[in-house]
């Protein structure tokens, strides 16, 4: 790897001092699963890397006094899937943390870090846009926050600006009678690159569809959130037929790539299958029990 | 006050296998490139250098990690565990054993990773099913084994741990 410099602040003001001194040449390091990588392989030019993983609010795992939880930007995976309330409470954020990489990945990656890389085929962004989550971003001048399906704005690039950096995710707290769920399609069993990710949100009054929400990765510059998948289903009964006009929302709104790992064709088709497969797991969770495919 | 940005050789203080290591090293290296080059722990092993094989797998502050994929630098403060603190003054781990017995290897070099990752499954879970074993063990690739003979010999590893407890 090229000579790099390292720094660990301890607080987000004293990242926010360095990221703006440096700017681009500049980078949080999290988990570094992508970071050192791209770096020892020429993928990125990065000089200094800024650890972030001795600023307590990116380290934090905590459920607020209004039920939401705050996530860190830099918690590890592990740690997530290990948390009996996370992974009850965000179901399809846990499962895209454990089919990440391996298990020694997701002892270091963290879902900030996945959503900071911003790569279409990030297999926690699905799952985050799903569940609401917003961005709170700290920067030389001060704090703003967007919703985490406006972050990523093309493949390996966000709206975070030279000096400002993703402090934690605010995931609000599910209503009764929701669920989720995240599946992804690949090749192998494990240890790959998403041909296509969905994720989906149901709350659910009986048996009557009460909010949705879909997305998709891998079929578009961006994770992708299919708004009308979701608003489509609502008043709907959360049956077959439902969830096959969703997923057809949802084929229709991929915009995907031929690339080594799918057509154009077999991504959209994907798209359908994985939406209609997400949204039954989402269903089976809203309604105490777990999804039938995928892990 | 600000924070100092490291360059150069830089001092690092860290644990290893319980004993207090200091090391200089610059930034750019890794974790996996002090074990091997500056302080002779060779055990983990340098396979694909970019976190997809598993040879490197140590224990940082309690996660299984590729030691590729970790700056020399944040070894500071940390607790590290390697494969050279599995075995005992009193002999082989139950993982060793259950690996020699059950032929395991053939060339050896995924094995160090194997049996770290082994271990820290079975820590977290001492009654593993096989898919749980072989879902464990997917960031961890041998060439010559094809898996099966490893993952039998977790499970018989696993069942001698569960009747010494």
């Amino acid at each position: 790897m090229r000579a790099i410099q390292y720094a660990a602040p301890s607080t987000v003001e004293d990242a926010v001092a360095i990221l703006a001194e440096h700017g681009s040449d500049a980078r949080m390091l999290a988990g570094g699963t992508d970071l050192i990588v791209q770096v020892r392989e020429d993928a990125r030019d990065t000089g200094v890397f800024v650890d972030a993983k001795k600023i307590p609010e990116l380290m934090e795992l905590s459920v607020n006094a209004d039920g939401s939880t705050t996530l860190g930007a830099a918690v590890p995976c592990h740690q997530l899937y290990n948390d009996a309330h996370f992974t009850a409470t965000y179901p399809a954020v846990t499962d895209a943390a454990r089919i990440i990489g391996s298990t020694g990945i997701q002892g270091r990656a963290s879902v900030g870090g996945n959503l900071c890389n911003s790569g279409p085929a990030g297999d926690t962004i699905p799952p985050l846009i799903v569940h609401s989550a917003v961005c709170n971003i700290f920067g030389p001048d001060g704090e703003r926050t967007v919703a985490v399906e406006d972050f990523c704005t093309a493949p390996g690039r966000n709206v975070l600006a030279d000096g400002e950096l993703l402090v934690s995710l605010t995931l609000p707290k599910p209503p009764a009678g929701s669920g989720s769920h995240y599946l992804r399609f690949i090749p192998r069993n494990e240890m790959d690159i998403a041909v296509v990710g969905a994720g989906a949100w149901l709350q659910l009054d009986g048996d009557t569809i009460t909010a949705a929400r879909t997305a998709l990765g891998a079929v578009a510059p961006t994770p992708l959130f299919v708004q009308a998948a979701g608003d489509a289903l609502v008043g709907m009964t959360a049956d077959e037929d439902a969830f096959a006009v969703a997923a057809g929302i949802a084929r229709d709104a991929a915009t995907p790539i031929d690339d080594m790992r799918g057509t154009i064709a077999h991504r959209k088709q994907l798209s359908y299958v994985l939406t209609q497969r997400a949204l039954r797991g989402a269903k089976a969770r809203a309604q105490g029990g777990s999804p039938t495919n995928g892990h | 006050m600000a924070t100092e940005i490291l360059s150069g050789k830089v001092h690092v203080q860290t644990t290893i296998n319980g004993e207090q290591v200091d090391f200089l090293a610059e930034p750019r290296e890794s974790l996996l490139e002090v074990l091997r080059d500056h302080l002779g722990l060779t055990g983990a092993k340098e396979g694909c250098n970019n976190g997809n094989c598993g040879a490197c797998n140590v224990v940082m502050d309690g996660a299984l990690v590729n030691s590729c994929c970790v700056l020399s630098v944040e070894a500071a403060g940390a607790s590290i565990e390697t494969i050279e603190g599995v075995a005992s003054p009193e002999g082989l781990h139950p993982l060793q054993q259950s690996f020699l017995e059950n032929a395991a290897l053939q060339c050896g070099v995924c094995t160090p990773g194997f049996i770290v990752a082994a271990k820290a499954l079975l820590e977290e879970n001492p009654n593993p099913t096989e898919y749980e074993v072989r879902w464990w063990l997917a960031g961890n690739l041998c060439r010559c084994t094809g898996y099966d003979k490893i993952v039998r010999a977790v499970l018989d590893a696993a069942e001698r741990m569960r009747a010494e407890a």
